[in-house]
C-alpha cells in the first residue's frame, strides 16, 4: 500500500507567479496512492524541509515527490531529509516544475497545467521506486593534474601539502606554463617569475609530487576514486636523470633555425633545448623534426660535447600506468591566431604583434633583451597603437562570443610600463569598454589613463596598413563621433584567449562536459564552481573560463581542497541506481556485456529455479562497484531481464503514461 | 533431395550405434505429406520416420537451445539446411547453443516447395508430390491424375530468394548440388515498399497488420526470439497486457519483435512461412537489414559465430538519425 | 459576419484549442541541465514539452517511445550529449543507431516521421535548448493531431 505525501514549493515568487500551487495541491491529493500534499514557502529551507520529514513521521509515507526546482539542485537535499525522517532517500523523486515550468512559461493556466502534469508524472514514478543501498568503493589516495601551469602547480601543491601524492602531466618539456612568459603582472607590477619559479622549485621538491613533462594523458577509464591513466611520455632524446642542464649542447647544436616557442617564434632557438634558464626540469630536450642527427644520421654533435652523457638518440617514447583517486584538469589556454583577423594585417606586418608577443618583448630575457624595438627593422618605436577586444565579444563568429577577461587589464599593464619606461613614447589605446572590476583594478587602469596620459580613444579600429615604413591606423572615436587615422610605428592586438586545444580531447577522455566554446564545464556555475558534473574530475584554471592569476591561484585552491576532501576519504559511496540482471529472464546472450562502457557486466553458470525447473545457465552478473547506471545494457535486452535501477523500464512507462494522460 | 535422405538417414543411424550422438533432429512426417513437422528422434529404430524433401522447410536451430543444454547429456545431431546454418551461427554467437553438444549434418538443399502456390496452380486433391529426378520438376499426384510443377514456380518465399547452398557451419555435408550463390534480389519488396507514397505504405501495411491475430506463430517459430521470457510475456515488463485486446502489446508487437532482432536476424523468413495469416512480417526483417547494410556497411548476422552485430557497435560517424528522412516516391 | 466566417473562426478556434503532448527524454548530464538553464535563462518554449529525465540518451528504448504514440503523444524528442560529449563515453553512439533504425523503420510504416526527432544538446546550451524545442513543437503543429501512430498495428 502506497502512502505518497507531495510537497509544492512556492520558491518565493518563482514559482508561485506563474503556477497556482493551490491547484496544484489539490490535484496531488486525488492521485492514487497520495495521502499527502502540502505547499510551502521555500522547501528547501529548514522549515520546509522540516514540513516533510513530519509528514514522512506522522504518515508513515512510503514514498515523497518534492514539486519544486531542478533535482540536479535539491533532490541531494530533500533525499536527506528523508533519510533523516526514517525513509529510504531513494524513495524521493522531485517534479521540476521551476527550470522547466514557471520560469519559461508565462501564462499562469498554462504553468499550472504543465505542474499538474509533472506532478503526475512524479507521483506514477515514486509509486515504482524501491528503496536502494548505496554501495561503498575505495579511493585510490593519489591525484593526476594535468597541466603544469600556475593553476596545476598551485593545485598540486595544496594537494601535496596535505600529505597525498599527486601526479603532475605536462605536455611541454617544462612546467610554468603561460605566467612563465609574462614579464610583469598587474595591478601591482611584479615579475611574473620571481613569483612564479618558487612554485615550480617548490613543487619539484615535494617529495609528494612527481613531474611527469614532456608527457600527455592518453587513456582514462574508471571512475571517482579509483581512476586508472595511461600516460604517454614522450621521448625527449636526453636522459632527464643525467642532464645537469649546463647548456654546452645548445650553444655547439648546428641546426638553429626553429622557432622559439617560449619566446612566441620572434627568435629562433637550436635543436636541442632548454625552454628557459629557470626550466624545471632543467633539463635538455631534442625538437625530432629539427635534429639533424635524428633525422639524417649524421651529426652527433650533442653527444660528444654532453659531459654528463646524456643524450640518447635512441630513447623511446615510454608508457606510465597510474591509478588516481581524483583528477584535475588545469590544461589552461592560449591566445586565438590574430591572423583571422586580416583587418589588422598581423600576418603581413611584422611590427603588428600579439601582446603575449609584446610581453616578451619587454621582458628581459627575451628576444630583445628587453628593450622595446620595433621587429621589422629592430629601431625604437615612438608611437604604439593598441588594440582592445581583438576576437573578443565577437558576433562576426571569427572571434569567441565572451570577454577574455585579462585584456584591459594588461593592456593598461603595457601602456603603463612603456609610457614609464620610455616617455617619448606616444601610446594610444582603442577599446570598447574598458573593464576592471577586480581588486585596485580600476585604480591602475586610472593611473594608465590620468598619471601616465596613456590615449584612450573609445572606438575600433577598422584598418591598420603599412606605408612608407610605418603603420597607418584607421580608426573611430565614438566619443567626439569621428574617423581618425594615426600613424604609428607598432600596433598591439589584445588577442582573445581560448581554451587550450588539447582541453577537448582531455574533456572526452575525462567524459567532463565542455561547452561550445570548449571551456570545461562545472557542476554548478555558482555553487560547485571547481567540479564537473563527472565526479572526481576538478577544474583549475583558465580550462574553466577566463581568468587572471589571482583568480587563477584560488580557483586552484579550491580545486585542491576538494580533491584533499576526496582523498581524505576512505570509502566512497556509489551511486544504487546500477544495472541490475533479473537472472530468471537472462538469456546469457553476452549483448549487454559487450555495450557496457565499464566492464561492469561478467558472465557465470548459476543454477536456476525457473518456477520449479531447475537449470543450470549462462547468466548476465553486474559489477555494482564498477556499474555507473548509464543504462545502454538494458535496451540491448531483448527480454527485458537488465534493468536499471532508479530508472526502470516500469517507471519510465509509468511516466510517459502520466504524461500522456 | 529424396537421394541424399537416404544418406541421411543411414548416416544418422550409424552416429547414434557408434555413441557419437544420443539424439537426432530431424523432420517427420505430419497428419499429410506437405506438413512435414521438427521431431527429435531418440532410437536408431525410430529414425526410418525421418524424412528430408521438399517440405521440410522448418529451421532445427532454435530446437538446439534446449537440446544443448546444460543438463541436457550426450550429443545431438541436427540436420541443417544451408540458410538454417546462419541461425545457428548467430545462436552460438549469443551464447545460446552449445557448440560441443551438437553434430551437424549440413544437408544440401533444392529449395522448399509452398504446398499453396501448387494449389494455387490449379491442383486439386494433391496426394502426393514427388522429384521427377532433374532436381528442377516435382511430380504432382492428384486424385485425378499426375501432373508436373517446375520448383521454381512453387518455391516457399524464403527460398525465392535464397542466400545461397553453401552451409556456414557443418561437421558433414550430405549434399550433392553446388553454390550457385544467392537467388533473387531479396531486398525487392522493401525497395517497392520505400517507392510508395507513406500513405500508401501506412494503408499497405493497415490492410497486412490488420489480418494479425496474435497466435505467436512468427514469434515461435523466429530462432533469433528465443527469449527465455518475452517481454510481451511479462507482466513486469511495463508492456505485457493479456487481457486488454486495445493494448500496447497489440499495436506495437510486430515493431518491437523485428527491433528485437534487428542485427540478429538472418533472414531464414521463418516468420513469414509460418504466419497462419499471410502476412509477409520478412518485410519488416529485411527492412531493418536493407538499412544496416546500407547505413553501416554489409552485415549477415550468422554467417560466422561469435561476429558483433551493427546495434552493439558504432562508428564516430555513423549517420544522424534525424537524416533518415521519407524515402515516398512522391 | 457570414456564415463562413464564423465556421472558420470556430476551425481556428478549434486549432487553437489542440494541444499537442510532447515527451521530450533529456539525458540528465547534458540536455536536463540544458533545459535548466534555457529556464533559469528565461528562453520560454511551449508548455506542450514535458521532460523525463534519463541518465542517458542510451537508456532510452524504442518501447518507451511507441508507448508515448500509443498513449497519444504527438511528438517524442530525444536529447543527449553530442557525439564525442557523452558522459559515459559511448552511449550516445548506441542510441544514434538505435534511433536511426527505429526511425527509418517509423518511415517504412508510413507515419509520419517528423513525429520523432533527436537532438543533441549540451548542458550549456539552453538558447539551443529553447530553440530546438519550439522548432519541434512549430513542426508538430505542423503535422496536426496524431492519427496515425497511435496504432501502429494499423487495425482497420
Amino acid at each position: 500500500m502506497h502512502k505518497i505525501g507531495v510537497f509544492v514549493c512556492w520558491c518565493g515568487s518563482n514559482i508561485a507567479a506563474t503556477v497556482d500551487i493551490d491547484r496544484v495541491v489539490a490535484e496531488a491529493k486525488v492521485q492514487p496512492g497520495v495521502v499527502f500534499a502540502k505547499d510551502y514557502q521555500y522547501m528547501c529551507s529548514e522549515a520546509g524541509q522540516n514540513i516533510i520529514k513530519d509528514a514522512i513521521k506522522e504518515y508513515g509515507l512510503t514514498g515523497i515527490v518534492v514539486c519544486s526546482c531542478s533535482p540536479r539542485m535539491h533532490e541531494a537535499t530533500f533525499r536527506k531529509a528523508a533519510s533523516q525522517a526514517g525513509l529510504n532517500p531513494f524513495m524521493v523523486e522531485i517534479a521540476n516544475i521551476r527550470e522547466h515550468c514557471s520560469w519559461i512559461h508565462k501564462d499562469k493556466e498554462e504553468g499550472t497545467e504543465k505542474a499538474c502534469v509533472l506532478m503526475r508524472a512524479a507521483v506514477a514514478k515514486v509509486t515504482l521506486n524501491t528503496p536502494l543501498k548505496a554501495g561503498e568503493s575505495k579511493v585510490v589516495k593519489r591525484a593526476l593534474v594535468i597541466g603544469g601551469g600556475i593553476a596545476g602547480i598551485q593545485t598540486a601543491l595544496d594537494i601535496a601539502d596535505a600529505g597525498f601524492p599527486v601526479d603532475i602531466v605536462e605536455k611541454n618539456a617544462t612546467i610554468g606554463g603561460r605566467m612563465a612568459q609574462l614579464d610583469k603582472t598587474f595591478p601591482t607590477l611584479d615579475c611574473s617569475s620571481c613569483i612564479l619559479t618558487p612554485k615550480m622549485v617548490e613543487a619539484k621538491s615535494n617529495e609528494n609530487i612527481r613531474l611527469i613533462t614532456y608527457a600527455e594523458v592518453e587513456e582514462v577509464s574508471g571512475f571517482v576514486g579509483s581512476f586508472k591513466a595511461k600516460i604517454r611520455k614522450k621521448a625527449r632524446y636526453v636522459k632527464e636523470d643525467v642532464c645537469t642542464g649546463c647548456g654546452v649542447c645548445m650553444s655547439k647544436c648546428p641546426s638553429k633555425k626553429g622557432l622559439n616557442e617560449f619566446n612566441m617564434g620572434l627568435n629562433n632557438r637550436p635543436a636541442i633545448y632548454i625552454p628557459f634558464a629557470q626550466a624545471i626540469p632543467n633539463v635538455a630536450v631534442i625538437d625530432s623534426t629539427q635534429c639533424i642527427k635524428l633525422n639524417t644520421g649524421k651529426c652527433g654533435l650533442c653527444e660528444k660535447v654532453c659531459t654528463a652523457k646524456a643524450i640518447d638518440y635512441t630513447q623511446q617514447d615510454e608508457f606510465i600506468e597510474e591509478e588516481y583517486g581524483a583528477i584535475v584538469m588545469a590544461t589552461g589556454f592560449r591566445p586565438i591566431d590574430a591572423s583571422k583577423f586580416d583587418e589588422y594585417s598581423y600576418s603581413t606586418c611584422k611590427d603588428v604583434v600579439t601582446s603575449l608577443e609584446l610581453e616578451r618583448i619587454m621582458n628581459a630575457a627575451g628576444p630583445t633583451g628587453g628593450v622595446l624595438l620595433r621587429p621589422s627593422d629592430g629601431k625604437h618605436p615612438h608611437s604604439i597603437v593598441f588594440i582592445q577586444c581583438v576576437g573578443s565579444r565577437d558576433v562576426s563568429g571569427r572571434g569567441k562570443p565572451y570577454c577574455s577577461k585579462i585584456c584591459c587589464m594588461y593592456t593598461a599593464k603595457h601602456a603603463m610600463l612603456i609610457r614609464d619606461k620610455y616617455p617619448d613614447v606616444e601610446v594610444h589605446v582603442f577599446y570598447i569598454d574598458v573593464r576592471t572590476p577586480g581588486k585596485n583594478f580600476d585604480e591602475f587602469y586610472r593611473r594608465a589613463a590620468e598619471q601616465y596620459d596613456v590615449d584612450y580613444i573609445k572606438g575600433q579600429v577598422g584598418k591598420v596598413w603599412e606605408e612608407d615604413g610605418h603603420l597607418v591606423v584607421r580608426g573611430v572615436d565614438l566619443i567626439a563621433n569621428e574617423q581618425i587615422i594615426l600613424n604609428t610605428d607598432m600596433v598591439v592586438l589584445a588577442t582573445a584567449i581560448e581554451p587550450d586545444p588539447t582541453a577537448r580531447k582531455v574533456a572526452n577522455m575525462l567524459t567532463a562536459s565542455i561547452d561550445t566554446n570548449d571551456f570545461i564545464t562545472e557542476a554548478h556555475p555558482k555553487l560547485r564552481p571547481v567540479e564537473s558534473p563527472t565526479a572526481g574530475i576538478f577544474l583549475s584554471g583558465v580550462c574553466q573560463g577566463p581568468k587572471d592569476i589571482p583568480e587563477t591561484v584560488s580557483q586552484a585552491g579550491a580545486a585542491a581542497s576538494k580533491v584533499i576532501g576526496l582523498l581524505c576519504k576512505d570509502k566512497l559511496t556509489t551511486n544504487p541506481c546500477v544495472a541490475h540482471s533479473d537472472e530468471l529472464l537472462c538469456n546469457g546472450c553476452s549483448c549487454c556485456e559487450k555495450v557496457c562502457p565499464y566492464g561492469a557486466i561478467s558472465y557465470d553458470t548459476h543454477l536456476i529455479n525457473d518456477h520449479g525447473v531447475k537449470e543450470t545457465r549462462r547468466v548476465a552478473l553486474v559489477n555494482e562497484a564498477l556499474c555507473q547506471g548509464c543504462g545502454a545494457c538494458t535496451v540491448v535486452c531483448p527480454s527485458g531481464a537488465m534493468d536499471l535501477k532508479g530508472f526502470s523500464n516500469k517507471q519510465i512507462m509509468a511516466e510517459v503514461e502520466a504524461i500522456c494522460l | 533431395m529424396q537421394a541424399i535422405s537416404a544418406k541421411i538417414i543411414e548416416r544418422a543411424k550409424e552416429l547414434m550405434r557408434e555413441g557419437t550422438v544420443t539424439k537426432v533432429a530431424g523432420w517427420k512426417a505430419g497428419e499429410f505429406f506437405y506438413d512435414a513437422e521438427p521431431n527429435i528422434f531418440e532410437t536408431a529404430e525410430s529414425l526410418d520416420g525421418l524424412v528430408y524433401n521438399r517440405f521440410c522447410a522448418a529451421n532445427l536451430s532454435k530446437y538446439m537451445i534446449k537440446n544443448s543444454a546444460f543438463e541436457s547429456a550426450g550429443k545431438v545431431l541436427v540436420i541443417l539446411k544451408p540458410c538454417d546454418t546462419y541461425s545457428f551461427n548467430q545462436l552460438l554467437t549469443e551464447h545460446r547453443i552449445d557448440r560441443e553438444k551438437v553434430y551437424i549434418i549440413g544437408a544440401g538443399c533444392e529449395g522448399m516447395c509452398d504446398i499453396d502456390r501448387v494449389r494455387a496452380l490449379g491442383f486439386k486433391g494433391i496426394t502426393g508430390i514427388d522429384e521427377k529426378g532433374d532436381g528442377k520438376t516435382l511430380v504432382v499426384h492428384t486424385l485425378y491424375g499426375d501432373g508436373e510443377v517446375n520448383i521454381d514456380d512453387v518455391l516457399v518465399n524464403k527460398c525465392e530468394f535464397c542466400k545461397g547452398k553453401a552451409h556456414k557451419i557443418f561437421d558433414e555435408l550430405i549434399s550433392d548440388n553446388e553454390d550457385e550463390g544467392p537467388r533473387g534480389d531479396r531486398f525487392e519488396g522493401v525497395r517497392a515498399l520505400e517507392a510508395m507514397s507513406p500513405e500508401e505504405r501506412f494503408a499497405f501495411w493497415q490492410g497486412e497488420l490488420s489480418k494479425c491475430i496474435r497466435c505467436n506463430a512468427c514469434r515461435n517459430a523466429c530462432p533469433a526470439c528465443s527469449c527465455r521470457k518475452c517481454v510481451f510475456d511479462n507482466a513486469a515488463s511495463g508492456v505485457a497486457s493479456k487481457a486488454n485486446t486495445d493494448s500496447f502489446e497489440e499495436k506495437m508487437f510486430h515493431i518491437i519483435r523485428a527491433f528485437h532482432v534487428a542485427g540478429r536476424c538472418t533472414d531464414c523468413g521463418e516468420c513469414t512461412r509460418v504466419c497462419p495469416q499471410g502476412i509477409p512480417l520478412h518485410l519488416f526483417n529485411r527492412k531493418y537489414i536493407k538499412d544496416i547494410d546500407e547505413f553501416y556497411g554489409t552485415y549477415t548476422a550468422g554467417e560466422e559465430a561469435g561476429q558483433r552485430g551493427p546495434l552493439i557497435t558504432f562508428t564516430q560517424e555513423d549517420r544522424e538519425p534525424n537524416s533518415v528522412s521519407d524515402k515516398g516516391g512522391n | 459576419m457570414s456564415v463562413n466566417d464564423t465556421v472558420d473562426t470556430a476551425v481556428n478556434a478549434a486549432a487553437k484549442e489542440w494541444k499537442p503532448k510532447i515527451v521530450a527524454f533529456c539525458c540528465n548530464w547534458c540536455s536536463y541541465a540544458g533545459a535548466d538553464l534555457a529556464g533559469s535563462s528565461r528562453l520560454s518554449y511551449p508548455a506542450d514539452v514535458k521532460i523525463i529525465r534519463v541518465p542517458c540518451s542510451c537508456r532510452v528504448n524504442p518501447m518507451f517511445i511507441l508507448k508515448a504514440f500509443e498513449r497519444g503523444a504527438d511528438g517524442v524528442i530525444l536529447c543527449g550529449c553530442h557525439p564525442g560529449d557523452c558522459h559515459y563515453s559511448t552511449g550516445n553512439y548506441y542510441t544514434r543507431r538505435r534511433m536511426t533504425l527505429l526511425f527509418s523503420m517509423l518511415d517504412y510504416i508510413g507515419v509520419e516521421r517528423e513525429r520523432t526527432r533527436v537532438e543533441w544538446v549540451s548542458a550549456a546550451e539552453g538558447a539551443r535548448f529553447s530553440k530546438v524545442m519550439n522548432d519541434f513543437v512549430a513542426k508538430i503543429h505542423e503535422l496536426g493531431e496524431n492519427v496515425k501512430v497511435g496504432d501502429l498495428r494499423c487495425k482497420q
